[in-house]
């Protein structure tokens, strides 16, 4: 078990790109810790440094009170998930699990007793003498986690371990990937670039863009209250409606001049406005809606269209009468952000 | 032997029940039937000198003289194989051919050890380690495959010698055991090991020795198998550097040996076609062994690019 600690940690690639600007985080004791972004924002950067597959340029990582900044991976009782498993191709599944205390001179009924146990909660015991090949993707994906549980390490490390699994496995093992964790109560860190994946498994989420953190919180506060329009457009499926609007006598309008709510205290001009589809009340309200397209999901149904002349998207109930046309919506004040419409930073 | 396949055999699984039901004949397929002509008129065409030396090594040596090959299977092949194997043609009595098989078996397995060895520590340093100049020293190692060895041979000889290795194995394998080819083939296999196995041996305590071994070893298998053979036989034919390097006679090779016997043309007496025979089918029986036994890994490790 492991607390871990950033302290304006900073990757700076010998080119002069910066991946990751300066970080500083916590991450207390048996948390799940969700780093997600879009592609290029650092992420596996991030925890690649956590690992020391990466040197860190500045600023320091400690496990537990202890700077590891120089440690070699090995010596940082970690373990971690590729997203290709990068299982041992040439040994078996009871060798791949094994290797690693094999390496660090175990007596070999140890291992052994160990392997067995990793596999029964894995349910590979039956694969243990196949080879990688001979299995299939959730499969591997399950010895790669039995390598990394047998060893019993202070910090798991998940670089992206869903990303080459059918969407259905890849819920099943979402489930069981965080059941695993609660379980065995090991502190955790997660990269991925599914939202869903960051919003249902996290205890924390650290959403990363350009290098930068853009927002830390639990997953009902990034997606309620997003720090910057990047995690608002990041974060939920679909994502946040945004438009241009304007804070004026006293009122925060839309572009057309509709009023929505009070404006607070002491500011005025552009705003970004914020709205979650299924926060909008449509069917009655201040603002024009022109649907132009139903997206029939089944358990709901999401209406496209324009509200302003801007798109805009609401989430209806499955048996809602609505179609295309033009209907009146409501846009509830509790449920607006508001952003700075240059800094895109949240008001 | 290869399983050739039939022209039933490659008929389309539907296509042979509608056949059977019907009871008829399959179908000749004459695009088939040529291939095999071509790959069977081939076949015989490599084959034939083998077959010759063979017969010629069954009848007496003064029948060949008179008559040349021909398709008479004489009496005389365990007498002259016999010859061939315990009997020397040279004063020191140590040109036996079982004595020339080791030491061409000595020189091939050498080679091939040897450049293996050699070849994959190199490359595993070029790939894997933040070398200074590794891109310059994989370069220099690749630019001396056009050095073969008879552009070198008055320098190498000359080191040799001064090195006082003449006349002993290391002379004769240790100056050729580098290998660019070799080197250049582990280098673009390591680099196709996908990193992250080099990440998870980092992070299951495997030091450099140990991924070495217990990983990159075993993946490399089928490159060594189709290194091992391209070695072995590159080492087994090797004519002129042993012909330099030993003039004691107890190190001769086959290769140098058969010439040996058939200087005996040159002294009046009829030369001994039996035994050369012997000894030619001898020096082509090991690369042949060699390539039979490690062709399916050969083929996979040179075509395979799934790790």
């Amino acid at each position: 078990m492991a607390r871990v600690a950033l302290d304006r940690v900073r990757k700076v690639y010998r080119n002069g790109f910066e991946a990751v600007k300066p970080a500083s985080f916590e991450i207390a004791d048996g948390e799940f810790l969700v780093l997600v972004g879009p592609s290029g924002c650092g992420k596996s950067t991030l925890l690649r440094m956590v690992a020391g597959l990466e040197d860190i340029t500045e600023g320091s990582l400690s496990i537990n009170g202890r700077e590891v900044n120089g440690v070699d991976p090995a010596e940082r009782d970690i373990a971690m998930v590729f997203q290709n498993y990068a299982l041992y191709p040439h040994m078996t599944v009871r060798r791949n699990i094994a290797y690693g205390l094999k390496n660090r001179g175990m007596a070999k009924d140890r291992i052994a007793a160990k392997v067995q146990e990793a596999a029964r909660m894995l349910n590979l015991t039956e694969h243990l003498d196949r080879k990688p090949s001979q299995l299939s993707g959730g499969q591997r994906q399950r010895v790669a986690m039995g390598r990394a549980i047998v060893r019993d390490p202070a910090l798991f490390l998940f670089d992206e371990p869903l990303s080459n699994l059918d969407a259905k496995l890849r819920n099943q093992m979402r489930i069981e990937v965080k059941a695993l964790q609660r379980r065995l109560g090991v502190t955790s860190i997660y990269v991925t670039h599914d939202q869903v994946e960051a919003m249902t498994m996290a205890d924390r989420i650290i959403v990363l863009n350009a290098g930068r953190i853009e927002q830390i919180g639990t997953p009902s506060e990034i997606y309620h209250s997003p720090a910057s329009v990047f995690v608002a457009s990041f974060m939920g499926a679909p994502p946040m409606n945004l438009m241009r609007g304007a804070i004026e006598t006293g009122a925060v309008r839309l572009s057309d001049g509709t009023a929505l709510m009070q404006a607070p205290a002491g500011r005025g001009g552009a705003v970004t406005l914020g709205i979650r589809p299924e926060d909008v009340h449509v069917g009655e309200g201040p603002a024009d809606f022109d649907v132009a397209l139903v997206e029939e999901l089944g358990a709901h149904r999401l209406l496209h269209g324009e509200v302003a002349g801007q798109p805009f998207t609401a989430h209806v109930l499955k048996d809602s009468p609505l179609g295309p046309g033009r209907h009146r919506i409501g846009l509830p004040a509790g449920a607006l952000s508001l952003f700075d419409p240059d800094t895109g930073v949240r008001l | 032997m290869a399983h050739i396949p039939t022209t039933s055999d490659r008929a389309p699984a539907p296509a042979r029940l509608l056949a059977a039901g019907r009871r008829r004949a399959p179908r000749i397929r004459w695009g088939g039937l040529v291939d095999h002509l071509v790959l069977i008129a081939g076949a015989l065409f490599m084959l034939a000198p083998s077959l010759m030396l063979l017969q010629m090594s069954t009848i007496p040596d003064e029948q060949i003289m008179r008559t040349g090959p021909s398709f008479q299977i004489g009496d005389r092949f365990l007498p002259n194989l016999d010859k061939a194997l315990n009997e020397s043609m040279s004063f020191s009595g140590e040109t036996t051919g079982r004595n020339m098989f080791r030491n061409s078996m000595i020189l091939g397995f050498g080679f091939a050890i040897g450049k293996i060895v050699i070849a994959m520590m190199a490359a595993y340093a070029i790939v894997y380690f933040r070398l200074r100049f590794a891109m310059l020293a994989f370069w220099l190692i690749f630019t001396t495959l056009l050095l073969p060895l008879e552009v070198r041979i008055v320098p190498s000889y000359e080191i040799t010698q001064q090195l006082g290795l003449l006349n002993t194995w290391t002379g004769l394998i240790v100056p050729l055991i580098a290998s660019a080819t070799a080197t250049f083939f582990f280098r673009q296999y390591f680099l196709s090991v996908p990193e992250e196995l080099v990440e998870a041996a980092r992070i299951d305590g495997a030091g450099p020795i140990r991924f070495f071994l217990d990983i990159l070893v075993p993946l490399s298998r089928t490159m060594v198998a189709a290194m091992f053979i391209i070695m072995f036989v590159y080492g087994w034919n090797q004519y002129l550097w042993p012909t330099m390097i030993s003039t004691e006679e107890g190190r001769f090779t086959l290769v140098q040996g058969i010439k040996q016997i058939t200087q005996g043309l040159e002294g009046g007496h009829i030369p001994e076609f039996g035994r050369s025979n012997i000894l030619a089918i001898l020096a082509v029986l090991p690369p042949v062994l060699v390539v039979v036994f490690f062709q399916r890994w050969f083929v996979k490790g040179l075509t395979d690019t799934d790790k």
